[in-house]
């Protein structure tokens, strides 16, 4: 909460906006998934909420994103367009994909979103080839890169942290910790539970950070970028948070018994959004409500109406 | 028994029987347990046997190595193949050449089991196949089974091989349902089975077009036409033995795949038939492969990606020169698949 005094009502008002975009878009989602009209397989953002929405904000326009499958969070957050967002999960051809990806291959150029992959940590290293770019096309525009605790343990996050800081590129690492990797905790999976003490060794800073408190993550995203953008190198951050619903797909999953009711319970009790309704005041947050309402309805009705693409093969497929 | 409960059986079974066999890979405890394939392992076997991976494919796939050439036998399981790519360099540059690398001195009998997704959109990254580029590496052997007996007999043989095996199973085919003996018994690695005996037309099918090929087959039946189907089950090494020998007969030849033409095994077959038997042929051979592109995510595409029943009975009636004077019979089969994994 160190942070908070120094935001304008603007940065307070567009946290706590994209707070409930992302929100009210998954719940949506998870009420309409039972149709039958979006086939692919989603990966929620419920209870991440606070990691994009406070990283994008602490962004420019040019800045670029590299998310992973767990994706419409951070697509929505850094500005995508909602409705090709909703008509890639209707696999239709509007959608930012063409229909071609689905819900974990997202992607929005125009607004920095750089494409995700449905192979954890698949798109770690394109974050750094892309910060190289920025830093030899001479540009000022920064990188981040966010991921799961699981992706950590791919050796492709120790080798990009390495280089990263040997080259001191413009990218700001995200670790979104939600303690599970599917269903597997943390702790059936890795030795020595602080992620963020990973750059130590790599010779980068690294900090733990509340992932469910969006003005933290604001602030030390903040910061870390003003550092990468300044010449100064890379960043991690290890933001904890809490997956609320099934790994993937739109149930609660309390009847695979991985996890006790009361850790779900306890972690709902810390909801990112309840955390940060003071960010706006008065009647304010009712009318974020109801103007999101009204471009949620829009975008499932437009993508309900999209056409389906029609070729199989897309011209220039091939190489 | 159902195709994935054959594969738990065998498991199980060479757990208790073996044990230098062990289990590793990512999300094998998991409380799914791999769709079931593993229920009731760890619980069983304990961690000791039963080790839950981090997400470090490489890794553990040289573990697999490491511990096999102390004589133990691992089995590792990707719930799909296209995870299996971030481990090539330990199959192709290590598990697959230290048998030979240094004379012949130490074996590698390891199994990597991997499943192939397919339908609700599960999109370019959770879809492919990819057995050809195993089968491409000698070394390896390569098994695709395509029935719940030979998921079982097939997965007993080669946790009982000296050589690294490739075990390659279609989630389509993991509800199959079809009798399957308590009793221990192995599906030969190498030998191909004829699944359907007949004279005009010979189908060698891999995996998930084995019931499309039978679908196909039966669907000609009435109209006098009697084709031969050939299950493969082994890719490498692959029993051209039992190909030749139907298509000395038949004179035609039409491979079904479940994966890409360009480089595939269908093409493989046919270039072997071409090079053994060119005489025995009486029509162009056709091979029935994906389109050649990622599979799409899409639905309204998804849909139309998969070829089945109806463009192999399509392919059999090309060999035999006939137009298309009979209905198409047999769909193509989509299963009952509502996600999302
Ligand atoms: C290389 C690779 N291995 C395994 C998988 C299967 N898989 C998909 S998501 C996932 C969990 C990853 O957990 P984490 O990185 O913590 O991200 P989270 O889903 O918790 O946000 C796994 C194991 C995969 N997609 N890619
Ligand atoms: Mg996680």
């Amino acid at each position: 909460m160190s942070h908070e005094g120094a935001l304008s009502a603007e940065v307070r008002r567009r946290l706590y906006y994209r707070l409930r975009l992302l929100r009210q878009v998954e719940e949506r989602i998870v009420a309409d998934y039972h149709h039958k009209e979006m086939r692919s397989p989603p990966h929620l953002y419920i209870g991440h909420e606070a990691v994009a929405v406070g990283v994008c904000t602490a962004l420019r326009a040019d800045d670029l994103v590299f998310p992973y499958y767990r994706s419409h969070g951070w697509y929505l957050a850094k500005g995508g367009e909602l409705k090709a967002l909703m008509a890639e999960l209707f696999g239709r051809e509007t959608g930012c994909s063409k229909g071609w990806g689905g819900s974990m291959h997202v992607i929005d150029l125009k607004a920095g979103v750089m494409g995700t992959s449905a192979i954890v940590g698949g798109t770690i290293s394109h974050a750094l080839g892309a910060a190289l770019a920025l830093r030899m096309q001479g540009k000022t525009s920064v990188v981040a890169v966010s991921f799961g605790d699981g992706a950590t343990e791919e050796g492709v996050f120790h080798e990009a942290l390495n280089f990263a800081t040997l080259r001191r590129l413009p990218i700001l690492f995200v670790c979104e910790n939600n303690l599970y990797s599917t269903n597997t905790h943390i702790r059936d999976r890795q030795a020595q539970l602080d992620i963020y003490r990973r750059a130590e060794g790599y010779g980068l800073p690294g900090h733990l950070v509340d992932g469910n408190d969006v003005v933290a993550v604001y602030g030390e995203a903040a910061q870390a970028i003003a550092r990468a953008r300044s010449g100064g190198g890379p960043t991690l951050l290890e933001c904890r948070t809490y997956r609320v619903l099934e790994h993937c797909g739109v149930n609660a999953d309390d009847d695979l018994g991985y996890r006790t009711a009361n850790e779900v319970a306890q972690w709902r009790a810390r909801d990112p959004l309840t955390q940060a309704r003071h960010l706006v005041a008065g009647n304010e947050a009712e009318r974020i409500v109801e103007e999101i309402r009204v471009s949620v309805d829009e975008a499932f009705a437009d993508a309900r109406s999209s056409p389906f693409p029609a070729s199989l093969v897309p011209e220039g497929a091939r190489p | 028994m159902k195709f994935r409960e054959a594969i738990r059986a065998a498991t199980l079974q060479a757990m208790e029987l073996d044990p230098a066999v062990f289990l590793i890979g990512v999300g094998i405890t998991d409380p799914r347990a791999v769709w079931g394939t593993l229920s009731g392992a760890l619980q069983q076997f304990g961690p000791g046997r039963v080790i839950e991976g981090p997400l470090a494919e490489e890794a553990l796939t040289g573990i697999c190595v490491g511990a096999a050439t102390m004589g133990l036998r691992p089995l590792l399981i990707h719930h799909r193949v296209d995870f299996v790519m971030l481990s090539m360099n330990q199959l192709v540059n290590h598990a697959a050449k230290w048998r030979q690398m240094f004379g012949m001195q130490q074996t590698v009998p390891m199994v990597v089991r991997a499943v192939v997704g397919r339908g609700w959109g599960n999109g370019p990254q959770h879809t492919q196949s990819h057995h050809a580029l195993f089968a491409h590496i000698p070394g390896l052997k390569v098994l695709v089974p395509a029935n719940p007996y030979d998921a079982k007999g097939l997965l007993l043989a080669a946790l009982r091989d000296e050589d690294p095996v490739i075990y390659i199973e279609h989630r389509w085919l993991h509800e199959d349902d079809a009798p399957v003996p308590e009793a221990y018994y192995l599906t030969p690695i190498g030998k191909a089975a004829v699944v359907r005996p007949g004279t005009d037309v010979t189908i060698v099918a891999v995996g998930p077009m084995v019931p499309e090929s039978l679908k196909a087959a039966a669907a000609l039946e009435p109209t006098g036409l009697s084709a031969e189907v050939i299950d493969v089950r082994t890719l490498r090494p692959l029993d051209l033995e039992a190909v030749l020998q139907s298509v000395t007969k038949t004179g035609r030849l039409v491979v079904a795949d479940s994966d890409w033409g360009p480089c595939g095994i269908a093409g493989e077959i046919i270039a072997r038939v071409a090079e053994a038997a060119h005489d025995a042929l009486k029509a162009r051979p056709v091979r029935i492969t994906w389109p050649d592109s990622a599979v799409p995510s899409s639905q309204a595409i998804e849909a139309r990606f998969y070829p089945g029943a109806a463009e192999i009975q399509a392919a059999i009636l090309q060999t035999v020169a006939r137009q298309r004077d009979t209905e198409l019979l047999a769909p193509s089969t989509v299963k009952k698949f509502d996600g999302p994994f």
